[in-house]
């Protein structure tokens, strides 16, 4: 047996999340006295493919072929599955991500293996039982989920689990198979990603804002303070249901459920839904004009004062920070 | 014509507080209110828009045991054609899309719509499985669906951005926001549910790979440590010296 690892990139580099998943994954491996082993596929450049050795890979397979430059959720998990058959990879762990939420259901499929989803630990294995923590009701729970088959897909939450550095480099090998036409049918057209901004599911740091700031003219003071912090903007519900803000910036239980170090809620007095988006932020910091709204009983620092008031304060106190830094 | 089928969710409403039972092995339902996922309600929605002024059918297909039905009657309610039950508890994504999957077999269809994941379970897993199991394209989070005679654009969402995509039918898809505005059944439409045909189908047997052993609840914070409207500078020095987050 082996781990086998599908090291995601964005536009040829690596992400933070692919670091966290192959530093999970070595700890996979170690538990299981194995070896781990990397699959990138695209268009990566060399010298980037064998830092995946810093994070415990042994061996990185890549995937070079013209048509698979971009993601194609069936071309890739074909792939993905056949690399996991040739080097006898009975588990393999992918980023809970936008493209690896496809890939995984997929990948279980192919390789008749139960899949653990949005993954927030270690699996424990004791007496031939293998089980997995997951989130649940949308971030109001956790699952404890027994994967029962042989082969086993864990697809692993953002900022879940720490990057540890463990190895050198490692050695590319070129890994190639025949694609099948049939996987191609679908067709990109167009990517447009914004490479001056912090991805909100990978964010360490989330600014966040409600109702509270009143209209959309607003948000300048929420993307001053994120630029300064290095965060990614977000909104509660009635925010993306005005129009203020886009839907991809809802956090909650019907938009998206993030775990930063740090998420700053401004203006957002913490209706349920909104709360089990963010119950697994490390650190959460509540700034309200209402004493009395309900996200300050799951707020590990509040302050109670109208946002018009204390922002501009705030992002002068950062600047102060960040200057004497 | 086009032929779609809106796969469906029963799941508790986003208000319910989420407790557990039996040594933490089973989710309290007790008192617990049951709705249409919203996802799913999002992919009826445009499905249902697909096929304005008779262009097409809704079909709604859920897994699950005959306490789903009220659910069922709310998507024929809102404006689907007719429902399918496959009568059986729904053990896991797998199961559910293994289900589905033979249903489809049997009844093909151009276009299959399900929500980006349930509320409950938060998998995101069945419209991938049943892509795999159906060998179609699946696209797994979508915020965008426009059809054209043989085939659709989707927009895919990605980390910090969007992916635009052809995909010719029939494909698989998981609707997110931005797809439609969910759709508030009318009068007309709740009279007209209870004589829509909602069709119970068998369950057939399929191996489960994943069992969920028990649950377990977010610790709880302690209590909130509040910092003088005046003095946003000493919430920067506690994130700094005490939370060490900045």
């Amino acid at each position: 047996m082996s781990v086998l690892i599908y090291a995601e990139n964005a536009a040829g580099k690596f992400k933070k999340s692919t670091f966290e998943a192959l530093s999970y994954a070595k700890a996979i491996a170690d538990q299981n006295s194995t070896n781990l082993i990397a699959i990138s596929i695209g268009d990566v450049a060399n010298d980037e493919l064998a830092v995946l050795g810093k994070y415990g890979a042994e061996k990185v397979l890549n995937v070079a072929n013209d048509k698979l430059k971009n993601f194609v959720n069936q071309a890739y998990a074909s792939v993905i599955a056949e690399a996991a058959k040739a080097n006898g990879a009975d588990i393999v762990v992918i980023s809970n991500s936008f493209s690896g939420r496809g890939l995984a259901p997929r990948l279980g499929v192919k390789l008749d293996a139960g899949v653990a989803d949005g993954a927030v630990a270690l699996p424990e294995q004791n007496g031939g039982k293998f089980t997995v923590k997951k989130t649940a009701f949308s971030g109001k729970a956790f699952a404890i989920v027994e994967l029962t088959s042989q082969n086993k897909i864990i697809a692993l939450a953002p900022n879940a689990y720490k990057v540890v550095e463990s190895g050198t480099t490692a050695p590319v090998e070129d890994f190639n198979i025949e694609t099948k036409a049939s996987d191609f049918t679908a067709m990109i057209k167009d990517i447009v990603r914004a490479t001056d901004k912090v991805s909100l599911p990978d964010a360490e740091i989330v600014v966040s804002a409600g109702r509270g700031l009143k209209g959309p003219e607003n948000w300048d003071m929420i993307e001053e303070l994120a630029d300064l912090l290095g965060a990614a903007t977000a909104c509660s519900k009635p925010v993306s249901d005005s129009g203020w803000r886009p839907h991809s910036e809802h956090v909650g239980q019907t938009g998206i459920a993030v775990s930063p170090n740090l998420y700053i809620a401004i203006g957002i007095s913490g209706a349920i839904q909104h709360l089990a988006g963010v119950s697994s932020s490390k650190v959460i910091v509540v700034i309200n004009k209402d004493a009395e709204a309900p996200f300050f009983k799951v707020a590990d620092y509040g302050i109670v004062g109208d946002a018009f008031e204390v922002l501009p304060k705030l992002i002068a106190a950062v600047k102060e920070y960040k200057a004497s830094a | 014509m086009m032929k779609i089928l809106v796969c469906i969710s029963n799941v508790p409403d986003t208000t319910t507080k989420i407790t557990f039972t039996d040594n933490n092995t089973q989710f309290n339902t007790n008192g617990v209110q049951f709705i249409l996922n919203p996802w799913d309600e999002i992919a009826l929605a445009r499905a249902i828009e697909l096929t304005d002024g008779g262009n097409g059918t809704v079909t709604v297909i859920n897994v699950g045991e005959a306490n789903t039905d009220a659910t069922i009657r709310k998507a024929l309610a809102i404006g689907a054609t007719d429902a399918v039950r496959i009568n059986a508890k729904p053990h896991d994504a797998w199961f559910v899309a293994y289900q589905i999957a033979q249903y489809v077999k049997a009844n093909p269809f151009d276009l299959i719509l399900t929500g980006k994941e349930s509320i409950d379970y938060n998998g995101s897993k069945v419209a991938g499985m049943l892509g795999e199991l159906l060998d179609l394209p699946s696209v797994s989070i979508i915020k965008k669906l426009d059809a054209a005679d043989t085939e659709a654009t989707v927009e895919r969402e990605i980390e910090g951005g969007k992916e635009v995509l052809t995909i010719p039918f029939p494909f698989v898809a998981g609707c997110a926001e931005g797809v439609a505005e969910p759709k508030i059944p009318n009068m007309r439409g709740i009279m007209s549910a209870r004589t829509k045909p909602l069709t119970v189908v068998e369950a057939v047997e399929v191996q489960n790979n994943s069992e969920i052993v028990s649950f377990e609840t977010p610790a709880p914070r302690g209590q909130v440590n509040l910092v003088a409207a005046d003095d946003p500078a000493k919430l920067v020095e506690l994130l700094h010296t005490h939370a060490r987050v900045i």
